[in-house]
C-alpha cells in the first residue's frame, strides 16, 4: 500500500462554526451598544473601549508567554472580556483604573483559574465589582451632557420619575458606557438569538422574573410606567442578554438555564428594590455564577426514554 | 399528516447530491472473494468448507454458531483456495473463506426461483431468513431471525422500515427506494405475516420527496402500509429516534424496539427479507454508495459481498485527487480505513473518499460550555460533562450521568465549536465500563 490514509474516530465531519466565531459574533452584536456609547459619550468613551481591549489582550498575551501556556489571544475571548469590562464603566472613569480592572479581569478572574473555559466568574464583571469596591467614588460617577448626576435609575429610587421613557430607550441618558441604550442592546440581543449564539432560556428568565418581582415588591402597583424604566434602565439588558448568557459562567442543561435566569431575577429584584444602590445586575449575576456547579447537578435531564422511569440503581 | 422529528439533532452537509441521481449499476470485481466470518453481532460462524472445495453461488460456507450469529453464503461460484484469518475493516484479523472467483457465476440449485410466501407459516419464514444469513445491513449487523423472533410477538404494533438515511453522503436506500420500491413492499409484507397486529410504516425523510412519492405509490391499495414522512436531521435514522419520531414511543438502552411494540429494519435487509423468501436468493449481494469529493465518478453500485474494497473503487473511475482520507460508511459513523484491501461485508454501506480531512485540520481547543453539545445530544445527556468525567476516568460519575445511554451518534462532536473530540471519548469510557460490568 502506497500512502497511509488518515484514520480517526467518528464523526469525519465538524460544523462549522468555531470559538473564535462565536466570540466575533457576540463582538459583533455588541456593536451598535459600543458605537452608540462612544456617539453618547464621546472621545472619553472610545479611549476607554479601546484601553480595555488592548489591555485584556496584551495581559493574556504576557501570561501565557510567561506561563508558556499556548496562545489563545486570537480566539477574541481577551478582547470580549476587555470590551465588556469597557462597556460597565462610567465614560469619565480614569483609564489608569480601567487598566487596572482589565488586567484583573484577565490575571486574576480568568487565568488563574485555567484560562479560557475554567474560570467560575464573568471575568469582566468580576472585575466590575473589584473596581466597584476599590474605587467605588469614581465608579459611581456619571457625566451626561456635562452635568454630573445621578443614573435615571437612582433617581426613580428616590422618587423622582422625571426621566423620559423614551430617552431610557433609546440611551440619551447618563449610565455606563454600553449600558443605556435598550434599543441598541435588543438589536445585538436579536442578532445573537438569531445566530443561535444564545437562548431565550437565560434572558428571558430573568426578565420576566424581575419584572414580576417589581410589580409585586416595587411599592408602584401595577404602573406599567415604573416597570418600563426599570427594564430600561440600568444595566439589567445589557446583563440579561449579554452577560448572564456568558457560556462558562452559566449553566449547560437547559433546565438549569431556566433556573439560573430565574434566581438572576430575584436577586436583581432584592439588590434594586430592598439594596442602598439602584443597582444590582452585577451582583446578582457574579453570585449566581458562583452558584451555577450546584443549579447544575440538580439539572441533570432524564435521559431519552427514561421519562417517568426511576433508575434501577 | 405532521412529519415526525426529534428533539436535538444536527444539520450536516449532506452531500447527497454527488450520487443521488445515479443509477445502481451492477458490477462484477475481479479478484479473489474473501468471506469473513465474522460480519454480523455475535459469534462468529463456522467454516463449513475446506481449501480445495468447489463452491457455488448461494452455498453456505460459514455455518452460525450460536442463538446470535448468522450464515454466511458465497457470492460466487469458484475453488475455495484458502480457510485463514485476514485483515478486516478494522484492522483486526478474523477467520475468511477465501474463494477463487470462476467467473461463471454458477447457481446452487433453485437459486433465484420464485416462492409463494403465503404459503408458508411465521417459523418457516424466519428459518429461511436464518439461512439466507440476514443481519442489520444498515450497519449494526444484528441478525434479522433473531429480531422477527420477539417473545411477545402479539405485542408488535409497528414494522419500521427505515429510509431515513440520515447519514450524509449516502444513497444506495435512496436508489433502492427509487429503483426497487415493490420489493421493499414485498419484503414489508413478508415481515407483516409475522405479526398479524403490525402495521407497517415505511420512514422516509423529507429530504428525498422523490423516494416519497415512489414508495406511496408502491403501497397504495396495501392497506396495513402507510408512508411515514420524517424531518430532515441527523440521527434520524438512529433505532430510537425513529421509533419516537414515527409513533411516539420511546426505548433507552435496556430496552429493546419490541419493547415499544416495534421492530424495525432498514431498506437494504427488507429487500434482503424480500429476496431470500420470494426468490429463493441468500444475502450475496448489497447496493453501497462510491462517493466523496476525490472520485472521478461517485457511483451507486450492486455488488458481490466479499469483494476487496480496492477492486471496488476502479468502479468509481479511481480517484482524480489522493483522498486525505477514506470512510466506509458515512461520515457521522463510518469508520475510517487505512487499507483498501479488506473485504466487503454485509454492513458495508459506502465507501467515501473524501479530499479534506476536518477532522485533522481542526485542532481542538478549550470547552467554553456553549452547551451546543447538549442541544444537539438526541439522547438528552450533557456531553461536556460527560467528557469531563471520563477524561478524569472518574465512571461512577460518567455513568450517573448516564453516559451508557450514549449511542455515539457524534453529534456533539460535530456541533462542537471548541472541536473537541467528545464521542471518541465517550467510545472508550463506555467500553471501559461494559469491560468493568462483564468482569463482575
Amino acid at each position: 500500500m502506497g500512502n497511509l490514509l488518515n484514520i480517526s474516530s467518528s464523526p469525519h465531519v465538524r460544523d462549522n462554526s468555531s470559538t473564535k466565531s462565536i466570540m466575533w459574533d457576540v463582538f459583533f452584536a455588541l456593536m451598535p451598544a459600543t458605537i452608540f456609547g462612544i456617539w453618547n459619550f464621546g472621545v472619553k468613551a472610545a479611549i476607554l473601549i479601546v484601553t480595555c481591549i488592548a489591555t485584556a489582550v496584551l495581559t493574556e498575551y504576557i501570561w501565557q508567554k510567561a506561563m508558556k501556556l499556548p496562545l489563545t489571544v486570537s480566539d477574541g475571548s481577551a478582547a470580549l472580556t476587555g470590551l465588556f469590562l469597557a462597556l460597565n464603566l462610567s465614560s469619565t472613569f480614569p483609564v489608569w483604573m480601567a487598566i487596572i480592572g482589565s488586567i484583573f479581569a484577565i490575571i486574576i478572574v480568568k487565568q488563574l483559574f485555567g484560562g479560557l473555559g475554567q474560570n467560575f466568574m464573568n471575568p469582566a464583571l468580576g472585575a466590575r465589582c473589584f473596581l466597584m469596591v476599590s474605587f467605588a467614588g469614581q465608579m459611581t460617577s456619571f457625566t451626561y451632557d456635562g452635568v454630573t448626576g445621578a443614573t435615571p435609575l437612582a433617581l426613580i429610587k428616590s422618587g423622582d420619575d422625571s426621566t423620559k421613557l423614551l430617552d431610557m430607550f433609546l440611551g440619551t441618558i447618563g449610565g455606563t458606557i454600553g449600558e443605556t441604550s435598550t434599543l441598541a442592546l435588543l438589536l445585538g440581543a436579536g442578532y445573537l438569538l438569531y445566530r443561535k449564539v444564545i437562548t431565550w432560556r437565560i434572558p428571558v428568565c430573568y426578565i420576566a422574573t424581575f419584572a414580576v418581582f417589581a410589580l409585586l415588591f416595587g411599592g408602584h402597583g401595577f404602573d406599567m410606567m415604573y416597570l418600563a424604566k426599570e427594564l430600561c434602565g440600568g444595566g439589567l439588558m445589557l446583563g440579561a442578554f449579554f452577560m448572564a448568557t456568558d457560556y462558562v459562567t452559566s449553566p449547560i442543561t437547559p433546565k438549569g438555564q431556566i433556573v439560573f435566569g430565574v434566581l438572576l431575577g430575584v436577586l436583581t429584584g432584592v439588590f434594586r428594590i430592598f439594596g442602598a444602590s439602584a443597582e444590582g445586575v452585577s451582583y446578582a449575576i457574579i453570585i449566581c455564577n458562583l452558584l451555577v456547579p450546584l443549579i447544575e447537578r440538580v439539572t441533570i435531564p432524564v435521559p431519552f426514554g427514561k421519562e417517568g422511569i426511576k433508575d434501577g440503581k | 399528516m405532521s412529519e415526525g422529528t426529534f428533539r436535538g439533532g444536527v444539520h450536516p452537509y449532506e452531500g447527497k447530491e454527488l450520487s443521488s441521481d445515479l443509477p445502481i449499476k451492477t458490477v462484477t470485481p475481479k479478484g479473489d472473494m474473501v468471506f469473513p466470518m465474522s460480519q454480523h453481532i455475535g459469534a462468529p460462524a463456522t467454516p463449513i468448507v475446506n481449501k480445495g472445495d468447489q463452491v457455488l453461488v448461494g452455498q453456505k460456507i460459514g455455518e452460525a454458531s450460536g442463538f446470535i450469529s448468522a450464515n454466511i453464503c458465497s457470492s460466487v461460484s469458484g475453488t475455495v483456495k484458502a480457510v485463514e484469518p485476514r485483515m478486516l475493516l478494522n484492522g483486526s484479523n478474523a477467520m475468511c473463506v477465501v474463494i477463487e472467483n470462476d467467473g461463471n457465476y454458477t447457481g446452487i440449485e433453485g437459486l433465484g426461483e420464485d416462492r409463494d410466501y403465503t404459503k408458508l407459516t411465521g417459523d418457516e419464514i424466519r428459518e429461511i431468513v436464518k439461512e439466507a444469513g440476514i443481519v442489520g445491513m444498515g450497519g449494526a449487523g444484528f441478525p434479522t431471525n433473531v429480531k422477527l423472533a420477539p417473545k411477545e410477538p402479539d405485542k408488535i404494533d409497528y414494522i419500521l422500515i427505515n429510509g431515513a438515511e440520515c447519514e450524509p453522503y449516502l444513497t444506495s436506500d435512496y436508489r433502492q427506494m427509487l429503483e426497487c420500491p415493490d420489493e421493499i413492499v414485498g419484503g414489508l409484507k413478508v415481515m407483516l405475516k409475522l405479526f398479524d397486529k403490525a402495521k407497517g410504516l415505511i420512514c422516509i425523510e423529507d429530504n428525498k420527496p422523490e423516494a416519497i412519492d415512489k414508495m406511496r405509490a408502491a403501497v397504495s391499495g396495501e392497506n396495513r402500509i402507510e408512508v411515514k414522512v420524517l424531518k430532515t436531521k441527523y440521527p434520524q435514522g438512529g433505532e430510537r429516534t425513529l421509533i419516537s419520531a414515527a409513533t411516539g414511543r420511546k426505548i433507552y438502552s435496556a430496552k429493546l424496539p419490541a419493547d415499544a411494540g416495534c421492530i424495525v429494519d432498514n431498506i437494504s435487509t427488507v429487500i434482503a427479507i424480500y429476496r431470500a423468501v420470494c426468490k429463493r436468493t441468500p444475502l450475496i449481494t448489497r447496493v453501497m454508495t462510491l462517493t466523496g469529493d476525490a472520485f472521478n465518478k461517485p457511483i451507486n453500485v450492486n455488488v458481490r459481498l466479499g469483494c476487496s474494497h480496492a477492486d471496488l473503487v476502479v468502479e468509481g473511475e479511481g480517484f482524480k485527487q489522493e483522498p486525505a482520507k477514506i470512510i466506509s460508511g458515512g461520515p457521522m459513523m463510518g469508520f475510517a480505513m487505512f487499507d483498501l484491501n479488506v473485504p466487503v461485508t454485509k454492513t458495508s454501506s459506502s465507501i467515501l473518499a473524501m479530499t479534506r480531512d476536518e477532522v485533522a485540520e481542526n485542532e481542538p481547543t478549550p470547552c467554553i460550555r456553549c452547551g451546543r453539545c447538549v442541544e444537539a445530544c438526541p439522547g438528552n445527556l450533557v456531553p461536556q460533562k460527560m467528557a469531563v468525567a471520563a477524561m478524569n476516568n472518574d465512571y461512577e460519575e460518567f455513568e450517573r450521568l448516564s453516559g451508557m445511554e450514549c449511542y455515539e451518534c457524534g453529534s456533539c462532536t460535530f456541533a462542537c465549536p471548541a472541536k473537541r473530540p467528545l464521542t471518541q471519548t465517550f467510545k472508550q469510557a463506555r467500553q471501559y465500563v461494559m469491560a468493568q460490568r462483564r468482569k463482575k
